[in-house]
């Protein structure tokens, strides 16, 4: 069949509307001048002034802390749970895995904060940020390990205990294997969406910890300088990457053949 | 060896009864087959002999000892999925060592049971191969292998020839009886295919609505099946209304529709009145246009009314005078002789009294 050249033209402006923008911020952190008006011409100064900025130095040092503790904690819990729907079909279950993903984020991060302050007592910092960073995650890393299992013939997990695995030998050898990839997948997803989160940090951050998120929200309050453009970039290759990772280990999930 | 006891097993499923009330006995090195259509109660059976499934009352004993407190991982009995079920990350020779490795056997011995299966089930050169490297038929090998190489007690089959295509299934039937003999490990096969399980049992329980319908040697249960149900289910059968007119010692006498009054072999449990088929085998009736079939104590004038070339053989269906339509089967074994008589052709059908048989309802 023919596609007519008006398919082509919708297509192409899809993709205009959603890298554009994007574009914009990469080709202008390489541009040298202190504001994003006009080209001027190419210069690396503003990844040099980011690495030489102590501040953002230290949000960057926190993002990626909080990002690999709260990425391994959800993907520990996340693959449980995701097992657990699988195993049980509880459509409730699975229904109360995903609304995290999908509440709005605003909402989370008040009750978040309510929560942490008025039930646990903690004090906002680190530890708060990593507890909030974990709840959003699991849903992520559950779904995507609940879809692993559902593609895969339960008949496996009963040939392995009649061929003489107990419980634990069949999870070790053969269950944890073949759901390898979603579990890696979750944890890149997970990590991704810690390190880009900036709503719910917010709201749990505090007055002492500052993430990468944040830090660039403070700083274009007072303007859009190309430094901002440049962490932006550096964010934007992080977060790209993670995806490409992690549709690597998980094609399936990620191509929407769940 | 192992001698395979179900003592009076009942299991349900909410209002359904999947197997009610079944005993039988399955003996050592037998290989024993559980036959009949889905949701027989087939399956269910086999998934509480291998622990996937406990039943509701009665008992499964393993030579004389009750199996019900024993987890599937721990019982000496091993199971041959329907689509194989082999680990998709492990190799072949990983697969089938599985067992092995469970099973804590001493390296040296896992390596000189692993071969000996290899070769058993001719894949040695398929060692290293991942499970969606190989065809259909040599996934089931290794399903086999797999199954066998730890010498289970008994091992199961859940319709293992079910995915393969049919000239494969028959090869593989051949393999499965040789392989049973050579391993002297009691098998249970279950299937709905009566084809596979008459050429492969030594003994088959036929199956209907979780209940044993006969239980007997593949060639029993064809000339002599003892009920509509397994006549029925179990190859291609003429059946006509039938009531027992007399039941003397040494014949039955029947009123059959159709066909009027006719002699039939004597059954112990018949007595006069009572309502049921006549049934008889479309290879039993002969079909011919001379006197040899006139010379046979039944026999009957009728025209052919189609016919179903079928290679090996054609199939008549003939209609009778009397308005019974019985169907013949003839072997195309002479050159020319596929197809004998036409549709519209004026036949004669005969058959040897003891031929047919009465059935009850």
């Amino acid at each position: 069949m023919r596609r007519g050249p008006w398919l082509w033209a919708a297509a192409l402006a899809v993709y205009a509307f959603l890298y554009l923008p994007l574009a914009i911020v990469v080709v202008y952190s390489f541009n040298d001048s202190r504001l994003n008006a006009e080209w001027v011409g190419f210069t690396l100064h503003w990844y040099d002034v980011l690495i030489h900025d102590e501040e953002m130095l230290l949000a960057a040092g926190n993002s990626l802390f909080i990002a690999f503790v709260s990425a391994f904690v959800a993907t520990l819990l996340g693959t449980m749970a995701g097992m657990a729907i699988h195993r049980y079909d509880l459509k409730l279950l699975n229904f109360m895995a995903l609304t995290p993903v999908a509440m709005p984020e605003i909402l989370l991060g008040v009750s978040l904060l309510l929560f942490f302050i008025q039930v646990l007592n903690l004090t906002l910092g680190m530890l708060s940020i990593v507890l909030a960073h974990i709840t959003f995650s699991i849903g992520f890393v559950a779904v995507i390990v609940r879809a692993r299992l559902a593609g895969m013939d339960d008949s496996l997990f009963e040939a392995a205990r009649d061929l003489g695995a107990s419980p634990w030998e069949t999870f070790r050898y053969v269950t944890f294997p073949l759901i390898l990839p979603a579990v890696i997948a979750g944890g890149l997803m997970a990590f991704t969406l810690s390190i880009d989160d900036f709503v719910i940090t917010f709201f749990t951050a505090g007055v002492g910890v500052q993430t990468l998120p944040l830090r660039i929200y403070s700083m274009i309050k007072i303007a859009v300088t190309p430094e901002v453009n440049a962490v932006s970039t550096l964010l934007m290759l992080l977060t790209l990457s993670m995806i490409v990772l992690a549709s690597r280990f998980a094609p399936d999930v990620l191509k929407g053949k769940t | 060896m192992a001698r395979l006891e179900l003592r009076n097993v009942t299991r349900r499923f909410g209002d359904f009864v999947a197997v009610d009330d079944v005993s039988l006995s399955i003996e050592s090195g037998e290989f024993f087959t559980l036959l009949g259509p889905s949701g027989c109660g087939k399956t269910t059976i086999l998934r509480m002999i291998a622990g996937f499934d406990l039943p509701d009352a009665g008992q499964i004993l393993l030579d004389g000892q009750d199996l019900a407190d024993t987890p599937a991982e721990k019982r000496p009995v091993h199971t041959v999925f329907q689509n194989y079920a082999l680990f998709p990350h492990l190799t072949v020779a990983e697969n089938i060592a599985f067992p092995l490795r469970m099973a804590r056997r001493p390296e040296s011995e896992q390596r000189s049971m692993l071969n000996e299966m290899l070769e058993q089930v001719h894949l040695v050169d398929k060692a290293a191969a991942y499970p969606h490297e190989l065809s259909g038929g040599q996934k089931q090998r290794v399903a086999l292998a797999r199954g066998l190489v730890n010498r289970p007690r008994l091992l199961l089959l859940d319709e293992p020839l079910g995915a393969l295509d049919a000239k494969l299934r028959e090869e593989m039937q051949v393999d499965l009886i040789n392989l049973q003999r050579d391993v002297g490990i009691t098998f249970v096969f279950v299937t709905h295919a009566q084809v596979e399980a008459l050429a492969l049992s030594h003994r088959i329980a036929v199956m209907n609505a979780g209940r044993v319908e006969q239980l007997d040697e593949p060639s029993k249960l064809y000339s002599a099946p003892q009920n509509r149900f397994v006549a029925d289910f179990i190859g291609q059968i003429n059946q006509l209304e039938a009531q027992v007119v007399e039941a003397a010692h040494g014949h039955l006498r029947l009123a059959v529709a159709g066909l009027g009054e006719i002699v039939a072999p004597p059954l112990a449990e018949a007595k006069a009145g009572d309502k049921g088929v006549y049934a008889i085998r479309p290879e039993q009736v002969r079909i011919g246009i001379h006197d040899e079939v006139s010379e046979l104590k039944n026999h009957f004038s009728g025209e052919v009314k189609s016919l179903l070339y079928q290679g090996d053989v054609t199939v008549y269906r003939v209609g009778l005078a009397n308005g019974a339509m019985l169907e013949a089967l003839l072997p195309n074994s002479a050159s020319g002789r596929a197809q004998l008589f036409e549709a519209g052709d004026a036949v004669k059908l005969g058959w040897r009294h003891d031929a047919g048989m009465f059935l009850h309802d």
